[in-house]
């Protein structure tokens, strides 16, 4: 813009809107998107966002550096941050790669010593970091990990013991080293304001007395998911203390003597009437879900991922689920568990059917396609689907979309790589265009079975709100990879494994990239000649290679790329080669 | 973590390894459990033959994962022909993408419950302070299971008849089935019941007595 346009502009806008009526306003904008947008208006705009921006999120921990973060937002209490590639979750990163969050917390604890919440995703931490965090916030107050690594339960008791005023701790899915459940015992007696707590995905005992003192004295708590070791025996005593509780994470629905605690636990059950979410229930089985019912009325959400459940019992518990709105399912129930789900959950967005016996091919247990079609008559507001299965049609994909035409995140998984419609033998190539053609809302997308280029093609020519790509054992030349860089306007990851892209490829993607957050390549044909022209072509990308043991001299394994304003990383491992 | 052999010299490759047969498996002259280690670019793709599974359409081998990194016109030469089938038992690391918990939890529970193969199941009998662990594979027939169960408990089943149930004994063996139901010990035959059998109750007195005069 004009320099001489862009100052009256301003004068116009500061002499027309007072400063402290911009903060007022900006102050209730929360999502980071309108933010960003404000900033962009012009410099006073820009000024008003950054200092009432109280929560930043950081999608890629090394695209900026936490000293840009801290003088350009100088009054944040909350935090969220992003580190490894998300195929890291799948063994293809190695360990030590990165993504430690100890260079943050060094920052935090000297520019941001009120933080109040800590939210990290696929991040390294220590058990150091931990009480580092711990003792330089006295104010700290939630603690969300997903997905990470490198802590054990001494770092969760550093939490408990000096976080005087937490509210949250919700340790999911992490990758730790659960020595004991002793942590949970170092909550001060007097201890009170905790409103989450969700420990489910770890193995050691905590001591239950201890646990069902913090319960009683947590008035507020909310959201309460145990792990698996608490027993079906011990979980009226927790909810009893617990009325308030909207979301619960049961540890074993396994009922050791039959017929004998029953009427505790529905007693317990019928008292917990504001619960909308419910999860945990190993163990589950016939006899003890009927304890449930009274709860289901109000459900929104139910996840039975790690609950072994059988079609017939599904069956019955779902009539009790009419409100379910949220879905996940393990394949033991089939398809005739999810002709249930078609029938009794109307207003049904989400679905995720998790594979049970995900390396034995030998078992025909399992959902297929017929399942899934079931769902899309009965259920025609889904939106969300993650579908793990072992065999697929092209036309069941149509008749699918052609009954849920509003999917937003359409995440199919056919088990066995470049694996045709096992009716006609033909690619899969018609049931993906089905669905980006038919489903204009598409944000996230991933792609399984035979797949040519002409399931590229048609990507790239219609999912024009398309955000995320997933990509595995797909294509046939380079020209797929071009046509998704070539079109798709609003693609911001694109994680590709095992394809037979190459440097052409790539190479097409120069003008793309950096409106993309990041782009993931493994298995492909890329070289690291293609990958240094890369990096000297965009010298604002990080352009990284990962190489792996014994592998050819002039392949690039894995290629990571991701815009950055931090420059190249400093930290990075010595098989991680920025070009 | 993970391994990654490279072939990428052709000269190394065992051909007649990889080579597509119509044949059974194990019929070959390569190794009976073939394992071999092949690799694209990145990616370990073991591929473990199995002699259990006879395959009348042929071994699907990772030939194509070995040209992958040679030639560049074959574009289709990641990915089977159509007349190969998917791949046999292979094992692709990272694949399917499910989270590490999540699948180390389906291990843990497979060894907890058994299935099928050397199966520990839970044993409670009324009125026993704790319970106790039994694995059904060990044993051949009922009469070898209740006389386990005996010397366990320190108790006495009695005589076994279609008609009658348990008589003689006021404690009676009951197991919960895959459906959740609680059935007599001793109603279908052997190999049946420790393919159903999910736990082992064994009830005493009156309760007893009530299955035994059905």
């Amino acid at each position: 813009m004009d320099p001489e346009r862009k100052k009256v502009l301003e004068r116009v806008a500061v002499s027309t809107f007072p400063d402290e009526v911009l903060e007022r306003v900006l102050v209730q904008l929360k999502s980071h998107k309108d933010r960003s947008s404000v900033s962009l208006v012009c410099h006073s705009w820009y000024d008003a966002e950054r200092f009432s921006r109280t929560h930043v999120f950081i999608a890629n921990c090394y695209s900026v550096t936490p000293e840009i973060v801290s003088r350009r937002f100088p009054n944040i209490r909350s935090v969220s941050l992003k580190g490894k590639p998300r195929f890291s979750d799948f063994n293809l990163v190695p360990p030590k790669w990165g993504a430690d969050i100890r260079s943050w917390l060094v920052m935090f604890a000297a520019k941001y010593p009120f933080l109040e919440e800590l939210r990290l995703k696929r991040m390294t931490v220590t058990d150091e970091s931990l009480e580092f965090l711990a003792l330089s916030c006295p104010n700290f107050k939630g603690l969300s990990l997903l997905s990470c690594d490198g802590f054990s339960t001494d770092g969760l008791a550093a939490i408990a013991t000096h976080c005087k005023n937490l509210t949250e701790l919700d340790i999911q899915e992490n990758d730790l080293n659960d020595k004991s459940g002793s942590w949970l015992s170092c909550f001060p007696e007097n201890f009170s304001s905790l409103e989450v707590l969700n420990f489910a995905n770890l193995s050691n005992d905590v001591n239950f007395e201890a646990l069902e003192r913090l319960v009683s004295r947590c008035k507020s708590l909310k959201v309460l998911k145990v792990n698996r070791n608490i027993t079906l025996e011990q979980l009226p005593r927790l909810l009893i203390h617990a009325p308030l509780l909207t979301e619960l994470g049961t540890g074993s629905f396994l009922q050791e003597h039959p017929a004998c605690q029953y009427s505790e636990l529905e007693n317990a059950f019928n008292k917990c009437m504001n619960l909308n979410t419910l999860s945990g229930l190993s163990e589950v089985t016939a006899l003890s879900l009927p304890a449930l019912y009274p709860t289901c009325a109000n459900l929104t959400f139910l996840n039975l991922s790690c609950a072994a459940l059988q079609s017939g019992e599904l069956a019955k518990l779902l009539v009790h689920c009419p409100c379910l709105r949220r879905l996940w399912v393990l394949d033991t129930v089939e398809d005739k568990g999810l002709e249930a789900v078609g029938s009794n959950c109307p207003l049904l967005e989400e679905l995720r059917v998790f594979p049970t016996d995900p390396f034995d091919e030998d078992t025909f247990h399992g959902v297929t396609e017929s399942g899934f079609i079931a769902v899309s008559y009965g259920c025609r507001r889904l939106s969300y689907v993650l579908y793990f299965c072992r065999q697929m049609t092209n036309a069941a994909v149509e008749t699918i979309v052609q009954n849920c035409p509003d999917f937003t995140h359409f995440r199919l998984c056919i088990m066995n790589p470049w694996q045709p419609d096992y009716q006609t033998n033909e690619p899969m190539d018609k049931a993906f265009c089905a669905v980006v053609k038919t489903c204009t809302r598409l944000q996230r997308l991933a792609v399984s079975g035979l797949l040519t280029d002409l399931t590229f093609e048609y990507i790239g020519k219609y999912a024009k709100n398309l955000e995320t790509l997933s990509v595995a054992f797909a294509g046939s030349s380079d020209w797929g990879m071009q046509c998704v860089l070539g079109g798709c306007p609003k693609l911001r990851k694109l994680e590709i494994r095992d394809c037979p892209f190459g440097n052409a490829a790539l190479l097409s993607g120069l003008d793309k990239y950096e409106s993309m957050r990041s782009l993931w390549m493994s298995g492909c044909k890329v070289t690291m000649n293609g990958c240094r022209l890369l990096a000297k072509e965009m010298p604002r990308l990080n352009v990284e290679v990962i190489k792996v043991d014994g592998s050819n001299e002039s392949q690039a394994d894995k290629v990571y790329v991701y815009r950055s304003v931090a420059g190249p990383r400093r930290d990075a491992p010595p098989f991680v080669l920025t070009l | 973590m993970e391994k990654s052999v490279n072939y990428g010299d052709h000269d190394d490759l065992n051909l007649e390894a990889t080579e597509l047969r119509l044949g059974l498996p194990g019929i070959s002259s390569s190794s009976d459990i073939g394992y071999e280690k092949q690799s694209s670019s990145a990616s370990t793709v073991v591929v473990v033959r199995n002699n259990k599974r006879a395959s009348p359409e042929g071994i699907m081998t990772q030939e194509s994962s070995t040209k992958s990194n040679s030639s560049v016109s074959d574009a289709r030469n990641v990915g089977p022909d159509s007349h190969h089938q998917p791949l046999a038992k292979a094992q692709v690391v990272g694949w399917p993408p499910i989270r590490s918990f999540r699948r180390n939890s389906f291990q843990q529970k497979k060894t907890d419950q058994g299935d099928g193969a050397g199966m520990y199941v839970k044993v409670s009998m009324d009125g026993a302070p704790y319970l106790r662990k039994v694995d059904l594979k060990v044993y051949k027939s009922y009469p070898e299971l209740l006389t386990a169960l005996e010397n366990m408990f320190k108790f006495t089943i009695g005589e076994y008849s279609e008609r009658e149930g348990y008589n003689g004994s006021e404690y009676a063996p009951t197991y919960e089935d895959k459906d959740g139901d609680w059935m007599l010990v001793g109603d279908v035959p052997w190999d049946m019941f420790i393919f159903s059998c999910k736990r082992l109750r064994i009830m005493k007195g009156s309760e007893a007595r009530g299955l035994g005069c059905l």
